[in-house]
């Protein structure tokens, strides 16, 4: 599935777009860990929450729980919130 | 002493100001990690070349770069402190960076907030929790919430390893107390004695006490100072009782601020950078006029220092990390401020001029010897 990177995980990805693959939220993550390693950590915390300026957008809804159900055709954007000056 | 170069970690990125042998002219490499919340940069006296920056952005978790070439490349660390599942804590940010001891090249410590030590055995790569300490009996209860640290969370700080027993070792927390381990980091226990707490509270309660700063005399390791919350301290171990050196301060300046600097030849002499801490704590030069002040008979009296600062309306203060001294034997001493210019003094604080401006907040500053 294609997932949309910001500006600041693509010293990892080296692109704003990318293929990624997983059945749940957190199989995405495994496999986009895998893939440009130590990503993951920067995005979801040792206790798997997600990052407080952190958001998960499926097809336009946000996502708040890895656990989440994904499809082979659904548009993952993650999303750098607002975190200050 | 052929050159100094400073490894400045600030709010947003990291600099390194290289000067010339005299120490006067200094040419400005950055930035690093641009944008990035930097709070250390240290580099590997063993082999003097390798070199972590700890670092997170706004928006993203911690992380760690390593360099093995004295800052030119740098690459991400393949596993950053964390916590186990079983502590349901995270990592915020790493604080502090200390090489371990001269018999064990590849074993760093670091600090986190929230407050942990972790190890690391293979340069800095990779990085454990040391369960002994973040583990220990009551260390919870000792650490506070998170409204018991700094204002972004509170720190692991000061982590010293004995330069004649990589098994001894001290750190310090803020809010948290100073811990003293024998035996590599497996037991821990408090080291407070002696030690002012604010008004009201039990200064026999680790959980009360606060150390800024704790810095390990270089020519006699029996030897530590403090800068605390609750003032200037000096210890002199085998002895567990810290004296408050700082009440020789001059009562209109007082002993209250975040960095301490020993002389790395003279246990003796040692440098304080105070700020305000009356009434509502504003953390700037008392009275907006910076002094650094100097001690040269361990603490006993403290001369004032200030030739080449700005006489009046300066209003920045110098945090933990951010005042060093370099090894020459006319020592240099460094300092960089809130505000985000560096100064520097080539005659061990008689005189001060400024060789960096505008750089963001300052966290810290270290300086490496070429």
């Amino acid at each position: 599935m294609r997932v949309m990177i910001p500006s600041a995980l693509r010293s990892y990805t080296g692109a704003g777009e990318v293929d990624a693959q997983g059945d749940t939220l957190a199989a995405l993550l495994a496999d986009l860990d895998r893939r440009y390693p130590g990503l993951r950590f920067r995005i979801v915390d040792e206790q798997d929450r997600i990052r407080r300026h952190i958001r998960f957008f499926v097809n336009g809804e946000q996502g708040f729980d890895l656990a989440l159900r994904l499809g082979p055709d659904d548009e993952i954007y993650i999303v750098q919130a607002l975190s200050g000056g | 002493m052929s050159g100094v170069t400073l490894l400045i970690a600030t709010r947003k990125g990291a600099w390194f100001l290289h000067g010339d042998a005299a120490r006067r002219r200094w040419q400005v490499d950055g930035p690093h990690f641009l944008g990035h919340v930097i709070n250390h940069v240290m580099l590997d006296p063993r082999d003097g070349s390798t070199m972590i920056a700890a670092g997170k952005t706004g928006h993203l978790g911690p992380t760690m770069f390593r360099s093995s070439d004295r800052g030119k490349s740098w690459k991400e660390v393949a596993q950053p402190p964390a916590f186990p599942k079983a502590e349901k804590r995270s990592v915020d940010h790493t604080f502090w960076l200390t090489p371990g001891h001269a018999s064990e090249g590849g074993v760093w410590y670091a600090g986190t907030s929230p407050q942990g030590l972790f190890r690391s055995e293979d340069g800095g790569d990779s990085w454990a929790p040391v369960s002994g300490f973040n583990d220990r009996p009551g260390a919870r209860k000792a650490s506070g919430g998170s409204q018991d640290g700094t204002p972004d969370g509170p720190k692991l700080h000061s982590i010293i390893v004995d330069p004649r027993d990589r098994r001894h070792l001290y750190l310090g927390m803020s809010g948290g107390g100073v811990h003293e381990s024998i035996d590599e980091g497996a037991t821990w226990r408090p080291l407070i004695e002696g030690l002012e707490v604010v008004g009201g509270f039990d200064p026999a309660n680790v959980a009360f006490h606060d150390p800024h700063c704790i810095r390990l005399s270089p020519s006699n390791p029996d030897r530590l100072y403090q800068q605390n919350h609750c003032g200037i301290y000096r210890l002199d171990r085998p002895s567990e009782h810290w004296v408050r050196v700082g009440r020789a301060m001059p009562s209109e300046v007082g002993d209250i601020g975040f960095p301490m600097v020993v002389h790395p030849h003279d246990a003796d002499r040692a440098w304080v950078f105070p700020m305000d801490g009356t009434d509502v704590w504003p953390r700037t030069c008392p009275g907006g006029m910076p002094a650094v002040y100097a001690t040269r008979d361990g603490g006993g009296s403290w001369q004032r220092q200030s030739a080449g600062f700005p006489a009046e309306q300066v209003w920045w203060t110098v945090k933990r990390q951010a005042m060093t001294a370099d090894r020459a034997d006319k020592v240099g001493l460094y300092f960089g401020t809130t505000s985000g210019d560096v100064w520097a003094s080539a005659d061990e604080g008689e005189s001060w001029s400024c060789i960096a401006r505008h750089l963001p907040e300052i966290y810290a500053v270290e300086a490496a010897t070429a």
